[in-house]
């Protein structure tokens, strides 16, 4: 309505639906001054000597060269794309081929979903604890499995620098499987009965149905699913301090472990800036080009 | 009448609590959390009450790297509590510098702290372009071996007197299913070992070349070779401590499950809190029985700027009580640590406190690596050393290169 006080004449395009743009501009506002105004802050002053205070003394590229000589940084780079290329896969195949099971119609498939939704209902950090105790091998699965008869059996990765990071991967799927099953059933759901019966007509056995049928037309949703674990992995820190604090040693440090402790903890806010900016260069690496092809050129989404 | 007495009543009802406002609530934020550190932070509190304030406890747990994020974070934020522990020295260095904290010097005159204060270097840590910004409390030195004595009559070996008869010891030990030395897996106490190995092995002036003037080529040198040389062994020794935080590695100790640990005389307080006694039940070796130096780093109380007047009132009021000769006494044998004024009486000490007062009379002393290093380059040796003693595939070689670069970058 208010987009025709002008008259009789076109409607002015800024006008248009005034009523939801002023009632986006507080969104807006904290988009551009807190995300992105922020953002910009942190790369300037990434570039200074900052300590504890934030100051404009500029240094170049000395914190970034300090940061990729720290081999701490180095182990917490490799760290994050174990973690990262492993959660990815394994989420994703777990979470579809559980949702694919439940979707055959069996009993109780509330109890179930509930079941496997659990763990997303925790914290990190409590997951982290659980997981902290069950892989501890004084009183966790080692020792059970010991007072069982297997007096050899050795379980304990959380305490071996070579394979800590994949003892933390367990816990991170645990607690992330269910809700991309959750995901992939409501996918799942959407899929026409119609195709089902056609493909079963066909005689089309049912796995070559998921994967070449079902599959591609989940394209939204895995994509979806997609982003979501994507922040998740880049952002992992609760979740290595309440398991291992870093340990032992630096074996399980992440990036987003070594920001904050060297801008808390170190009382140096630049070096903590360089290495939060090398992070928003990774999550631009993987979300520019997926943006691009999904909202930009050609629009030749299905 | 009757109404009249009523009005009365209320008249003293509502100027009672005004009267008695002269007396403030004070937030004091610490990290003492551990059994020993909270009996002694109680006594504290005690005093500080029976000047007619309020203590409000802010005790943050998870140690010195938990806590003082948050503490700081509240300072420049805007929220500032009304005292905060540090460890003096360089820690609140900028927040001094950036006008947040309160000016203490008239109460440090009026009260003749430069006088009463020994060693002098605990009030030159507090003393940034000749005002003094905090109250020493305690002197914490990292310099001791503690053993548990029930350890080695189980391996079936004589107690060590200094650090290389541990050595020699620890296949004895290991045999018996006992761990030799414990190390928690929080990077300061790698970090910490480190420093009492280098004070013990290479000497003084070697720390003070190191860590004072921050020379690279003695860092570099055949001395300090010698040092990471120890701590290769120091290593080997403590693998098996599977355990996290620094009273659990005590606790190893206590319990006789581990031979022996290298920590602040802070371990004192959990030894004393099981009930035993130093000399029978465990044995205190300062320097680690090779070179009888303690650093005097320690604990001091910052006070932010507060606007509020009754609030800055109750904050001098704090720190003359936290010097008073009696609190310092009872604050410090509930903690383990030494008294920061010469003059009090530690007749109730025990055998290792007397160690450490013998040896700070005698005036072998050196700065402790918080009050020289920057915490960016502490946090920078803590990396080295917590990677150094979880993973044997580093070379003392290579670990000292990338030690003498730390040096080398420090300011």
């Amino acid at each position: 309505m208010a987009g025709y006080t002008q008259g009789s004449g076109r409607p002015n395009q800024w006008l248009r639906n005034l009523n939801a743009k002023i009632a986006s501009v507080p969104m807006i506002l904290t988009a551009v001054v807190i995300f992105l105004g922020g953002t910009i802050w942190t790369v300037v002053y990434s570039f200074t000597n900052s300590k504890l205070l934030p100051r404009l003394s500029f240094v170049g590229f000395d914190q970034y060269e300090r940061l990729w000589d720290a081999p701490r940084w180095l182990v917490s780079v490799q760290n994050l794309a174990i973690y990262g290329i492993f959660s990815l896969i394994f989420s994703l195949v777990i979470g579809f081929v559980l949702a694919a099971l439940m979707d055959q119609k069996i009993r109780f498939e509330n109890t179930f979903r509930t079941i496997m939704l659990y763990p997303f209902a925790l914290s990190f950090i409590v997951t982290g604890l659980v997981w902290q105790w069950l892989l501890n091998p004084e009183f966790g699965i080692q020792s059970v499995v010991r007072s069982l008869g297997w007096e050899s059996f050795t379980f304990d990765p959380l305490y071996n620098a070579n394979i800590v990071i994949y003892g933390i991967l367990i816990a991170a799927l645990w607690q992330g499987t269910g809700l991309v099953m959750c995901l992939m059933l409501a996918g799942l759901r959407g899929i026409d009965e119609d195709i089902w019966k056609a493909a079963r007509v066909d005689g089309i056995p049912m796995w070559k149905t998921y994967i070449f049928v079902v599959i591609p037309m989940m394209r939204g949703v895995f994509i979806t699913t997609l982003v979501i674990i994507a922040s998740g992995i880049v952002k992992v820190y609760d979740l290595v301090v309440a398991q291992t604090s870093g340990g032992p040693g630096i074996a399980s440090e992440v990036p987003a472990k070594y920001v904050y402790d060297y801008m808390f903890q170190a009382q140096n806010l630049g070096q903590g800036f360089a290495a939060s900016t090398m992070m928003l260069i990774t999550v631009a690496i993987i979300i520019v080009p997926w943006a691009y092809l999904e909202f930009g050129g050609g629009r030749k989404r299905v | 009448m009757k109404i009249r007495s009523f009005a009365a009543m209320l008249a003293t009802a509502v100027a009672l609590p005004l009267g008695a406002a002269n007396a403030a609530d004070l937030e004091v934020t610490h990290w003492w959390t551990s059994g020993g550190e909270a009996a002694a932070v109680a006594e504290l509190a005690k005093a500080f009450d029976a000047t007619g304030n309020h203590w409000v406890d802010g005790a943050i747990a998870g140690s010195g790297g938990t806590a003082r994020p948050i503490m700081i974070s509240r300072i420049t934020g805007g929220d500032p509590m009304g005292a905060t522990q540090f460890n003096h020295g360089r820690q609140a260095e900028e927040l001094v510098q950036a006008g947040l904290m309160r000016d203490l010097t008239d109460v440090a005159t009026r009260e003749k702290w430069k006088d009463i204060i020994k060693p002098a270097s605990l009030l030159d840590s507090c003393t940034i372009d000749g005002k003094i910004y905090c109250a020493p409390v305690n002197i914490h030195s990292w310099q001791w071996l503690w053993l548990s004595n029930a350890a080695f009559k189980t391996a079936g070996v004589e107690v060590p007197k200094n650090w290389d008869e541990f050595v020699a010891a620890a296949p004895a030990l290991e045999k018996a299913g006992i761990v030799p030395l414990a190390v928690g897996g929080q990077p300061w106490q790698a970090a910490g070992a480190f420093d009492v190995l280098m004070v013990a092995i290479a000497g003084k002036d070697t720390f003070q070349k190191v860590f004072g003037d921050k020379d690279e080529d003695v860092a570099a040198g055949p001395e300090i070779a010698k040092v990471f040389k120890a701590a290769d062994d120091a290593r080997r020794m403590s693998k098996g401590t599977n355990v996290q935080d620094w009273n659990q590695a005590t606790n190893m100790v206590i319990t006789g499950k581990a031979g022996g640990q290298i920590m602040g005389d802070w371990a004192q307080g959990e030894f004393a809190l099981a009930g035993q006694k130093a000399g029978t039940d465990y044995t205190c070796l300062p320097g680690l029985g090779v070179n009888e130096i303690i650093s005097t780093g320690g604990d001091a109380f910052y006070f932010p700027l507060l606007k509020d007047e009754e609030k800055s009132k109750a904050q001098e009021a704090l720190a003359s009580s936290l010097l008073d000769p009696k609190t310092q006494v009872a604050f410090n044998l509930k903690k383990g640590s030494l008294p920061v004024r010469g003059d009090v009486d530690l007749a109730a000490a025990n055998d290792c406190m007397k160690k450490g007062l013998d040896i700070l009379a005698k005036g072998n002393v050196i700065q402790g690596t918080d009050q020289l290093l920057s915490a960016d380059s502490q946090k920078q040796k803590e990396d080295l050393f917590s990677e150094f003693f979880a993973n044997a595939s580093i070379t003392p070689e290579d670990a000292q290169k990338r030690f003498a670069d730390i040096i080398a970058n420090a300011e």
